[in-house]
This record gives structure tokens, C-alpha cells and sequence, in this order.
């Protein structure tokens, strides 16, 4: 799997002006059965979005109104993301296009799975939040730019905001890299404290007699 | 500069620090379960790369299977195919592992600490946010993504961001028929469900020292529910003891030198931390969640809160909301309302401690009609220890089925699920949405509460029990 890449984009706004959207309203646990991690769009928000029959709602959940087609920013609430740690949320939310989500806070591990996926997490101040909820509600042409490179989100209004993300989850992100390659960049440090620590955990040889 | 225990394995555990990168943190524990794992041995497998440390990783099987005879196969393809894919992961890389017919098997969080693998001064991940049970131990445990799963897998390491430290500490006595659920629920009522985000708990205080190891656990447990990845308390005699003698607790000479290590685990005096909280047991009632994250909880014998009363208007929403899809009231007593399912199991209270107070409540009785009892011990080595102790006995006789271990309807994931608009009260953690099954309602508890609503089909205080007053 590539480490995914971003840029700078330019996309319309989806308002979802719901708190503590929890990782099960994200991807209900019974679409966690996949081994593999396609396919997962139509998981997203499953049972806000589908009957019980598997037809879509009417009127239709936000993220499927025809008026919200293709646009790739998700304006949430506060404390997006919480709850169980499974990264089939944001493949999920990759998988139906969202490249962005503008909430007030996040939770821990929903941020750093979604970093991970090339979906940025980006905090705003409460005032700013607000007016971009009122324009993704109101402005359907509106359009938000993002520029990771910078950590710029320009407004409809043409003013440049700086975004906080940490320079080396904007760096992965810029070049493509991996995390894990990075890791293995430091192997003989690895070792190096393999060796020190060798601790008393042993998974595979039980010690005590049964 | 005195330290938390927190920093302290936090320090011995960085393998490297590049000035603004993220620590690369060494891992001593890697537990595996079926839902979070396919992805990323399929990842290893796409880089060529094997597991790093087959000896720090074991595997079980407990979200997807199901909770009936084990003599019978899965019935659902897809978590069948999961089980499988579990299996053979694990023969390709050499990670032990208790499958789902093994002795050993259970809820992943239940069996660590079980088996010995849970210890003080570690650092334990698992693709799971509960993780942080382990923390009662006095390790540094976490949930993590399956990205990381994978990184830890090839590395045995993970990139982190040192965690702030938060203080909770408990003290004074816990009144009879009020237990450590109320205590952690309480917590997360307190501070709501993103008060912890960016820390770590340590829990502290003469009320968390007087709880056994395995409340403690239910404690540790719910931390993410309060938006903290992990929460631990320092070990001490009560940890020592229960460790001792289990399948990979150190033995002889390496035992007594791992425990003069451990006492050392403990936050110095003057250590500071970033944030702070004291509760006070005594004070504190049973408590019930009415809406559909785990803040929003109240005392037994408060009233479902009224929206208008919100000065916030994003929490006036979010309430108005979770009344709505709960059914529910303002100013309402939640004691008395019905219920059709009660639920106790999963790792927040799937212990053999969890059942035992359980049966004891329901020793003699008889479940009120038209309720569903579902008792899922948390682990195959649970489930034996209580038939030893008869416990399957009184739960059948009481009118409630009693299972195999496994995560059950804490996730709904195997087919143990409420029908759409059923209420449950449940000793697990989460109450969110549809979370014990499409469009079911939770009401969180202890296994007390539980018990005793059992007997009355409606939420009941366990205080008005025999023997429970004073
Ligand atoms: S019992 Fe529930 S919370 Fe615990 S690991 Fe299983 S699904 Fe997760």
C-alpha cells in the first residue's frame, strides 16, 4: 500500500452539526467483518443513511443529498471521531471522498487513523467553525481551499486561515511517506534497546508450572 | 524532578526522539484480535516483512464469534472467514494464538492479565480502544489503529507523541451496592466523554488502593469513554498478588527481582500533573446511563435531565437528540424504566467478580417475565471457574441463559443483538447508537444495577436489596 499524498485542494462543504460523532455511528460494527478494506462507502454513517430494507432514507442523510454530491469537506461537530479505535472509519469516509473534516476537537485515535489515511483533521476555532457550518448549510457553491503545504484553509471569502497540524504528519503527508518505513529507518536503535530492556513478557513459553 | 509513573514508562520505553517527530516507542505487548488485524498482516505480507517479535504478540478470537456451543460451527460466513483469516495469519507469522475453541480463549482484555502477559511498567497496545484495562496493572496500555497494528507487528515499535498526565484521584470509602463501574461512570459524567483527550488517567486515592485487581480493570477499562487512550494505577501488593503464579508472571529468582522493579512504579511525591480531579466515594451512588454516549450518566436516584436547562446549545442538541432516540423524558426518575434485555459480560465487567455479584443477587430468584438475561463470561477460563462455583446453576435457574465467552452483545457483532427500539441495561461500556444493535437502546450499569433489574424488569437500585443497606 502506497502512503498516500496530499496537497492542496479545492472542494465544497457537507454540514454534520452533530457532537461526539462516535466511530460506530461512522462504520457500524457489523461492517467490520471485512478483511480486506474496500468497499466500505456505503458502510459510512450506515444507519443514518439506510433502512432497515437497505433503501436510502427519505429525506436523505446529509452526505447523500444530491445538493452535497462530491464535496470532500466534512464540517462536524465537537469531539468527532470518538470511540472504538477501528480504522475503518476513515477508510470508510476515504472511500466516499471525504478528504477533510472541520470539527472544534477530535478524539485521539480517530485523528491519528485518519492522518494515517491521507484525511486531515482540522481543528478550528469555535467562531470559525461556526460561520463555515452556516456556509455549508446555506452556500452550496461555496468552495474551501486546503493547502497542506502551508497549513492554509482559504474561505469562500478569499481570507487564509492557519490550521494547527504537527510538522511531521504534514511532512509524511506532503512527500507520501510512510510511517512505517520511517520506523525502520532506526533499526539498530531498535535493537540497540531490544537488548537493554529485555523485559519478562514471553508470550510463547508459559514459566510457571500448571 | 519528580515523576509520574506515567513519565517513568513513558522514559524507559523511547527508543528514539528526533527533534519534532514523534517518539519511537518500544512495544512489550501486543495483543491481536480477529476485526483489527486482517488488514494489517495482509500490509506485511504486501512488504514482505515478518512479525519482529512472535514472543511479545499473541493472538485471540472474541469480537466476531458467536456465544452458542462451540461444538456447532460459525454460522455467519463473514466472521467464519474472519476466524479463519485469524488462524491462518498466525500459523504464516508464528503468533500464538487462543483461538476461539481454545481453553485460553476470551475477550482479549480478559485473558492478558489472566494468563500473566499483563504487567507492570509495560507498554501494551491491541487494535482495540479498551486496551487501557491492562493500565490497572500499572502499564502504559492503549488501543491503536490498524495501521499501527501493522507497524507494530513488523517493529515491535510505534510512533507516539508523549501523552499529558491526569490525575483522578477517588478517595474516602464506596457505600455498600455501589461498586467501581460507579466509580468510572461517575468519572466520565464528570468530565464527558472528550474531558480526557491528549492524557493519560492515573487513578489514585485510598477508595482506588481498597479495589481488587479486577476493579480496577473495569476501572482502567472505560478510560477512552472519557476520551483518555489510556488510565492506569501503580502497582502495589494487590497487583503483585494477583499476579503471582499465573501462566507467564516471572517465577523464582526473576520474580522477586520484577517486583523489587515494580515497587518502583510509582508517581513521586511532588510530581505534577497537566490536569487534575478529585471525587469523593463516598458520596457516590449506583449510576445509569440515559442517553447514547457513556457522559451521559446520572445518580440511580436523579431525574433524566431537561435540554432547556443546557446553558450550551451544542449540548442542549446533543441531548435533545439522545432523548429522542432513547424515548425518553425529561424529568423522568430512571428508576422504573422497563427494560427487555439485560446484558452482563464484556471486558468491562466479564469477570468472574462481575458474576459472582451477579449470582448473588439472583441466587433463589427468579428473573421477571418477558426479560432476557444474557450472562457471556468474559473468557473460557471465567466460564469454567464459575461452573466450578455453580454459578451457571443459579443463572439458569434464575431463567437466564448462560453463554460462551466472547464480546457478545457489547458490539453486537455475532448475531447477540436487541431488536430495533429494544432497551437493555448493560454492564459493558459503550451506549452509543445502535451499538447493542440496529436502533436498540443501552442504559450502562454495574453488574449490580443489572442484577437487580433483572429481578424487576424495570431499572432498579441495587441498594434496596437484602443485605445491601446499613
Ligand atoms: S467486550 Fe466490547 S468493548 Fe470489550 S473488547 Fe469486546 S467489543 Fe470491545
Amino acid at each position: 500500500m502506497a502512503a498516500p499524498r496530499v496537497g492542496t485542494f479545492t472542494t465544497g462543504l457537507v454540514p454534520l452539526p452533530a457532537e461526539n460523532v462516535d466511530t460506530d455511528q461512522i462504520v457500524p460494527a457489523r461492517y467490520l467483518k471485512v478483511i480486506d478494506k474496500a468497499g466500505l462507502a456505503d458502510a459510512l454513517f450506515h444507519d443514518w443513511r439506510f433502512e432497515a430494507d437497505g433503501s436510502k432514507k427519505s429525506p436523505p442523510f446529509v452526505i447523500d443529498e444530491p445538493r452535497y454530491a462530491g464535496h470532500g469537506i466534512l464540517v462536524a461537530g465537537d469531539n468527532f471521531g470518538g470511540g472504538s479505535s477501528r480504522e475503518h472509519a476513515p477508510w470508510a469516509l476515504g472511500a466516499f471522498g471525504i478528504k477533510a473534516i472541520l470539527a472544534t476537537s477530535f478524539a485521539d485515535i480517530f485523528k491519528s487513523n485518519a492522518l494515517k489515511n491521507g484525511i486531515l483533521p482540522i481543528i478550528l476555532p469555535a467562531e470559525l467553525h461556526g460561520t463555515l457550518m452556516q456556509i455549508a448549510k446555506d452556500d452550496l457553491a461555496a468552495t474551501v481551499t486546503i493547502e497542506l503545504a502551508t497549513a492554509t484553509l482559504t474561505t469562500p471569502d478569499g481570507t487564509a486561515h492557519q490550521f494547527p497540524i504537527d510538522a511531521f504528519s504534514q511532512k509524511m503527508l506532503l512527500d507520501g511517506l510512510d510511517e512505517l518505513d520511517y520506523i525502520r529507518t532506526q533499526g539498530e536503535k531498535i535493537l540497540a534497546h531490544e537488548t537493554s530492556h529485555p523485559g519478562t513478557i514471553n508470550t510463547l513459553q508459559p514459566n510457571a508450572p500448571r | 524532578m519528580p515523576k509520574t509513573i506515567i513519565e517513568k514508562i513513558w522514559n524507559e520505553h523511547v527508543v528514539d526522539q528526533q527533534e519534532g517527530a514523534p517518539a519511537i516507542l518500544a512495544i512489550d505487548l501486543h495483543l491481536v484480535h480477529e476485526v483489527t488485524s486482517p488488514q494489517a498482516f495482509t500490509g506485511l505480507r504486501a512488504r514482505g516483512l515478518k512479525v519482529r517479535r512472535p514472543d511479545r504478540t499473541v493472538a485471540t478470537a472474541d469480537h466476531s464469534i458467536p456465544t452458542t456451543p462451540r461444538n456447532l460451527p460459525i454460522a455467519d460466513e463473514m466472521a467464519a472467514a474472519q476466524v479463519k483469516q485469524l488462524e491462518a495469519n498466525c500459523a504464516e507469522f508464528g503468533v500464538p494464538l487462543h483461538g476461539w475453541e481454545s481453553p485460553n480463549q476470551g475477550i482479549v482484555h480478559v485473558i492478558g492479565p489472566e494468563l500473566g502477559l499483563t504487567q507492570p511498567g509495560a507498554t501494551i497496545v491491541c487494535g482495540d480502544s479498551h486496551t487501557a484495562t491492562h493500565g490497572a496493572f500499572g502499564a502504559l496500555a492503549f488501543g491503536i489503529g490498524t495501521s499501527e497494528v501493522e507497524m507494530v507487528l513488523a517493529t515491535q515499535c510505534l510512533l507516539q507523541r508523549k501523552p499529558k498526565t491526569y490525575l483522578v484521584r477517588v478517595d474516602g470509602t464506596l457505600r455498600p451496592g455501589v461498586s467501581a463501574k460507579d466509580i468510572i461512570l461517575a468519572l466520565i459524567a464528570r468530565i464527558g466523554v472528550g474531558g480526557g483527550t491528549g492524557h493519560v488517567f492515573e487513578y489514585a486515592g485510598s477508595a482506588i488502593r481498597d479495589l481488587s485487581m479486577e476493579e480496577r480493570m473495569t476501572i482502567c477499562n472505560m478510560s477512552i469513554e472519557g476520551g483518555a487512550r489510556a488510565g492506569l494505577v501503580a502497582p502495589d501488593e494487590t497487583t503483585f498478588a494477583y499476579l503471582k503464579g499465573r501462566p507467564h508472571a516471572p517465577q523464582g529468582a526473576d520474580w522477586d527481582a520484577a517486583v523489587a522493579r515494580w515497587r518502583t512504579l510509582t508517581s513521586d511525591d511532588g510530581a505534577t500533573y497537566d490536569k487534575e480531579i478529585v471525587i469523593d466515594a463516598d458520596t457516590l451512588e449506583p449510576m445509569v446511563t440515559y442517553g447514547t454516549n457513556p457522559g451521559m450518566g446520572l445518580p440511580i436516584s436523579g431525574t433524566i435531565p431537561n435540554p432547556a436547562d443546557e446553558s450550551d446549545p451544542a449540548a442542549a442538541r446533543a441531548l435533545t437528540r439522545a432523548l429522542e432516540y432513547m424515548d425518553l423524558r425529561a424529568g423522568d426518575s430512571i428508576i422504573g424504566r422497563p427494560v427487555n434485555t439485560v446484558f452482563i459480560g464484556s471486558c468491562t465487567n466479564g469477570r468472574i467478580s462481575d458474576l459472582r455479584l451477579a449470582a448473588n443477587v439472583l441466587k433463589g430468584q427468579t428473573i421477571a417475565k418477558g426479560v432476557r438475561v444474557m450472562v457471556v463470561p468474559g473468557s473460557a477460563d471465567v466460564k469454567r471457574q464459575a461452573e466450578r462455583e455453580g454459578l451457571d446453576k443459579i443463572f439458569r435457574d434464575a431463567g437466564a441463559d448462560w453463554r460462551e465467552a466472547g464480546c457478545s452483545m457489547c458490539i453486537a457483532m455475532n448475531g447477540d443483538q436487541l431488536a430495533p427500539g429494544e432497551y437493555a441495561i448493560s454492564t459493558s461500556n459503550r451506549n452509543f447508537e445502535g451499538r447493542q444493535g440496529k436502533g436498540g437502546r443501552t442504559f450502562l450499569a454495574s453488574p449490580l444495577t443489572a442484577a437487580a433489574t433483572a429481578l424487576t424488569g424495570v431499572i432498579a437500585d441495587p441498594r434496596t436489596l437484602p443485605g445491601m443497606s446499613r
